[in-house]
């Protein structure tokens, strides 16, 4: 009983806040949410919305190949936006190939955030050489482009594992390769904060009670540095979703049977000059238009969150 | 039996310190100092402190600010580890305890309230859990219910709800913060309670009402508290015996009457001289001259001498030990 | 009877928020006489900073002046435009803040600061702008003057950067200086000397004070008179003597009686129950009596005027019947 008044309490309380008021007021923050929701809900649900299943080869035709989107004299209604060169309908692999964008975004993203939160209150609270290691390590890492780790960690998994698992595992290795390479970022941030909350008197009275330092440092640091977080993780996410889709164009990403939309961006640029411009031009206008949103979200949630805005 | 006779009675004392120092090392990065030719430094914030604290009673520290009376706060409580000295908590030496047990058992009995009311309540917690945390760390209850019953007995017992156990601290004003941190350290029962300047952020109203309640609560549950405080008025109401400290050392230590009545030590003549006429009895005020030292720099010999109004040689090369004279004041000064 | 050099008629201040327009200050009138030392005393939240930043013209919005006058010598000065304002600004009322750590920039050394002062607002040349700023330093009790002038703010200590922030506002000789809780940053011992300096300064200068302080202590050191705010009103305002010694309002009364004393110890602190009302909540009729222990009806429903009782005013029904300004 006690739980369920809570939690209508802290419903009653954010729909009271400054930040969903502030939300409220942004058109363009409105917006971009919605854009973000809907293409997270239409991936999502991609195996029952999509009108055909691309990735079983099994059903494609090779005489499919090439069809102009619907509003062509040549075009089909059953392939809206065309198909490609296997005969795979465009707009279904766009569908599901933001699928695996986003499962990998979020996935690599929620690696790096708990890497990164975990390292940097620890860096944080403990200090001296733990600290200095960690940042140092950190500082090597930020050093080097994050698709130059990413292409690294995928060369060595390449050659580790053997032929067959490759198409399997691709993916997991993708989100190993981005996590990793994400991480510095948010241990950054919130070392700097919790090295300003383990000074504050609550965090002195947790110690004067004797409690232990891990905690001190999840159970009363962690609530108060998670805003910054959630800010870089929302921008993180649109900056994953790239770096997946660069991954992919180079080649060394998801395997080419389970496109995403970078691989069919990489599909389709050999065609934009041949005349077939929608094999390319429909998974940009599909990747720009969430990395923006999702931007555009990450942009609002930075300014609510920040206390001197308010 | 007056207050000077209670202080002289023959039952241990609840917290004894002698010898209590702490250094902390505030010198350059190794690598700066070696290309730069820089020295250690040393900044001697607690150098020798010695006093002792009865069962229910309140011992005042007063002092300015880098005097080092915050620092001997956290050294009783086990914030900072001494660099010299002892620290003796009912008979037990707290150096000695090595367990986590043994440590939680001396934790339990002792307690600390800080100075600001904004930063010392987590701002995303409950007050139920801020309230409980103690409780709920040592294992004292059992059972949602029966802390839950508990939290709402100290919420009261303080002057609030029980229904604002379901708050944040954000709905609360500053007094009434100080409120919840005061149920929070009486939630594990404590014997002793450490309360770093408890009211010096508060309104002057409000700060009536806190120190009343500090007051009512020490009757009821017959606490002991060490009082950190630069207000020497609100000293006067809530101590029974003053330490006045100067620069890490104490210059004298005395029963309060006497301390105001017949101050020894210069520098506790000039702290009383300096503090302003609310009452407006017409007392002349005369400002202290020159500023506090550089701790990290002290002068030589007594660290009061530069402004005292009346230095002795002596007094340039030799710095004063803490003597008790035959009243029980205990003065650290040549001249007397 | 001197004119008064400020005049402030029905001064209200208001804050539009998002739930409605808040009244922070709430219908205030009052004189000061030139080189008096004019003390507003209340708690945090009485609106006495506001005050202050109104009258200099330093409100920042979305708080703004919606009502009311303020005159400084017969001259309208809340409705002028920004440019006419910064002169007045610095040339006639200087402000000292309460933290001297960024009431000074931090980049310029202390001479720079003061001199680019002086010559702003007067027709000194250069050459005997310094001369004036040394001259300065030395009345404010900076020793070594001639070589301290180079310096940066973080050369010097707290209490030194104090008397800095005091030179910088007496530099162009204003005829009224606004301190807001100049003394509480700083040590008790400082506290005195910096307490004891504005005095002097402001005696030789015949420079009149408004000190804006929490710190009883403090106004009653140095004021003439003193006013007590509570809930954006004015409940007393009398000379320093009256309303410290002998206040009559119950919220004065139950302030000065929680004030404990130096020279004898009482079981308990006199106490006023309860806490002031947030901004949203303040009742209605006087503000102060959901808190009163002499509340009776009219206290509820309508809100008292200041009353005229010799020597003091009290905005206190209870006071009703001493009205005396029909008397002289």
């Amino acid at each position: 009983m006690k739980s369920v008044a809570r939690f209508q309490d802290t419903l009653h309380r954010f729909f009271d806040s400054d930040i969903w008021y502030s939300f409220k007021k942004s058109k363009v923050t409105i917006s971009a949410a919605c854009v973000t929701v809907i293409m997270i809900l239409s991936a999502f649900t991609a195996p029952w919305i999509a009108p055909h299943n691309t990735f079983d080869p099994a059903t494609l035709d090779l005489m499919d190949a090439f069809t102009p989107p619907a509003w062509y004299e040549d075009g089909t209604s059953k392939f809206l936006l065309g198909t490609d060169d296997q005969g795979r309908d465009i707009f279904s692999t766009i569908l599901y190939g933001s699928r695996i964008s986003l499962f990998v975004a979020f996935a690599a993203m929620l690696l790096a955030m708990l890497l990164g939160v975990s390292l940097g209150l620890v860096s944080g609270y403990i200090g001296g050489a733990l600290d200095a290691f960690i940042m140092r390590i950190a500082d090597v890492q930020i050093s080097f482009p994050a698709i130059l780790i990413v292409l690294l960690i995928s060369g060595v998994a390449r050659s580790v594992l053997p032929n067959v698992r490759h198409e399997e595992m691709a993916v997991w290795v993708l989100i190993f390769a981005i996590g990793i390479s994400n991480w510095v970022h948010f241990a950054r941030t919130v070392r700097g904060s919790t090295m300003v909350e383990k000074n504050k008197e609550y965090v002195q009275s947790a110690r004067v009670i004797g409690r232990r330092r891990a905690t001190i440092m999840f159970r009363h640091i962690l609530p108060n540095v998670m805003g910054p977080v959630l800010v870089i993780g929302t921008i993180g996410l649109a900056v994953a979703v790239l770096t997946e889709a660069t991954i992919s164009f180079l080649g060394v990403g998801v395997p080419p049977t389970e496109p995403s939309l970078g691989t069919l961006i990489r599909i389709g640029q050999s065609f934009l000059f041949a005349g077939e411009w929608w094999i390319v031009i429909f998974p940009g206008v599909a990747l720009a238009i969430l990395v923006l949103a999702v931007n555009l979200l990450g942009d609002w949630m930075r300014d609510a969150l920040n206390p001197k805005l308010r | 039996m007056t207050r000077s006779d209670q202080l002289k009675t023959t039952t241990p004392p609840l917290l004894r310190v002698t010898g209590l120092k702490r250094y902390f090392d505030v010198s350059d990065p190794l690598l700066n100092r070696l290309l730069e030719g820089k020295s250690r430094l040393i900044l001697k914030a607690v150098i020798g402190i010695d006093f002792e604290i009865n069962r229910g009673q309140t011992f005042a520290l007063v002092g300015e600010s880098g005097c080092g009376k915050s620092t001997v706060a956290n050294l009783v409580v086990g914030l900072y580890q001494p660099t010299a000295g002892n620290i003796e908590f009912d008979g037990i030496d707290v150096a000695s305890l090595n367990s986590r047990a043994q440590m939680a058992l001396l934790r339990r009995r002792m307690a600390m309230i800080f100075q600001d009311p904004y930063a010392s309540l987590n701002p995303r917690w409950r007050v139920n859990a801020i309230v409980s945390e103690p409780i709920r760390a040592f294992g004292l209850l059992k059972g949602t219910q029966a802390i839950s019953r508990r939290t709402g007995e100290l919420l009261t017992q303080v002057g609030l709800s029980p229904a604002d156990g379901e708050k944040y601290p954000h709905e609360f004003s500053g007094g009434q913060r100080q409120r919840i941190s005061i149920a929070r350290a009486l939630a594990s029962e404590p014997d002793f309670i450490v309360c770093d300047e408890p009211t010096s952020a508060l309104d002057v109203s409000v700060q009536a009402q806190i120190l009343n309640l500090m007051k009512d609560l020490q009757k009821k549950f017959d606490l002991s508290y060490l009082f950190i405080s630069h207000d020497l008025a609100v000293v006067r109401h809530m101590a029974d015996s003053v330490g006045v400290m100067y620069l890490g050392q104490l210059c004298e230590v005395a029963p309060v009457d006497t301390i105001f009545d017949t101050p020894l030590h210069p520098y506790t003549r000039l702290l009383l001289a300096t503090i302003p006429d609310v009452e407006m009895t017409g007392r002349a005020t005369q400002p202290v001259a020159g500023e506090i030292p550089n701790p990290i720099d002290p002068p030589s010999g007594c660290a009061f001498h530069p402004r005292c109004p009346e230095p002795k040689d002596k007094c340039r090369r030799e710095s004063p030990e803490l003597t008790t004279l035959d009243s029980g004041v205990q003065v650290a000064c040549h001249a007397i | 009877m001197t004119e008064p050099l400020l005049k402030i008629e029905h001064l209200r201040i208001e804050f539009n928020t998002r739930r409605g327009t808040l009244v922070a200050v709430d219908d205030i009138s009052f004189d000061v006489l030139p080189g008096e030392v004019f003390g507003i005393v209340g708690e945090s939240g009485a609106g006495k900073s506001l005050t202050g930043q109104a009258i200099i013209g330093l409100l920042e919005p979305p708080g703004r002046i919606g009502a009311g006058r303020i005159f400084l010598n017969d001259q309208r000065i809340d409705q002028l435009p920004y440019h006419q304002m910064r002169r007045i600004r610095g040339k006639k009322i200087g402000m000292i803040f309460q933290d001297p750590l960024t009431s000074l920039n931090p980049l310029y050394t202390v001479g720079k600061q003061l001199v680019e002062t002086i010559l702003t607002h007067s027709e000194m040349t250069p050459n005997q702008a310094r001369q004036h700023t040394i001259s300065l330093l030395d009345e404010v009790g900076i020793p070594a003057a001639e070589k301290r002038i180079s310096h940066y703010p973080h050369q010097f200590s707290g209490g030194m950067r104090q008397r800095v922030v005091i030179a910088l506002a007496l530099c162009v000789n204003p005829r009224l200086i606004i301190a807001d809780e100049p003394t509480t940053a700083l040590d008790v011992s400082i506290q005195a000397q910096i307490i004891a300096l504005l005095k002097r300064l402001c005696k030789n200068h015949d420079t009149a004070v408004i000190l804006i302080t929490h710190d009883m202590g403090v106004i009653a050191e140095i004021s003439n008179r003193v006013a007590v705010m509570y809930a954006g009103r004015l409940v007393e305002i009398g000379t320093v003597r009256d309303v410290v010694k002998t206040p009559k309002h119950p919220y004065a009364k139950g302030l000065m009686g929680s004030i404990p004393s130096l020279h004898t110890r009482a079981e308990q602190l006199m106490q006023i129950d309860g806490t002031m009302p947030r901004l949203m909540e303040i009742p209605p009729g006087c503000a102060f009596h959901p808190r009163c222990p002499h509340c009776f009806d009219r206290c509820q429903q309508k809100r008292p005027d200041l009353i005229n009782t010799q020597p003091s005013q009290v905005a206190c029904w209870l006071f009703e019947n001493e009205d005396q300004s029909d008397k002289i």
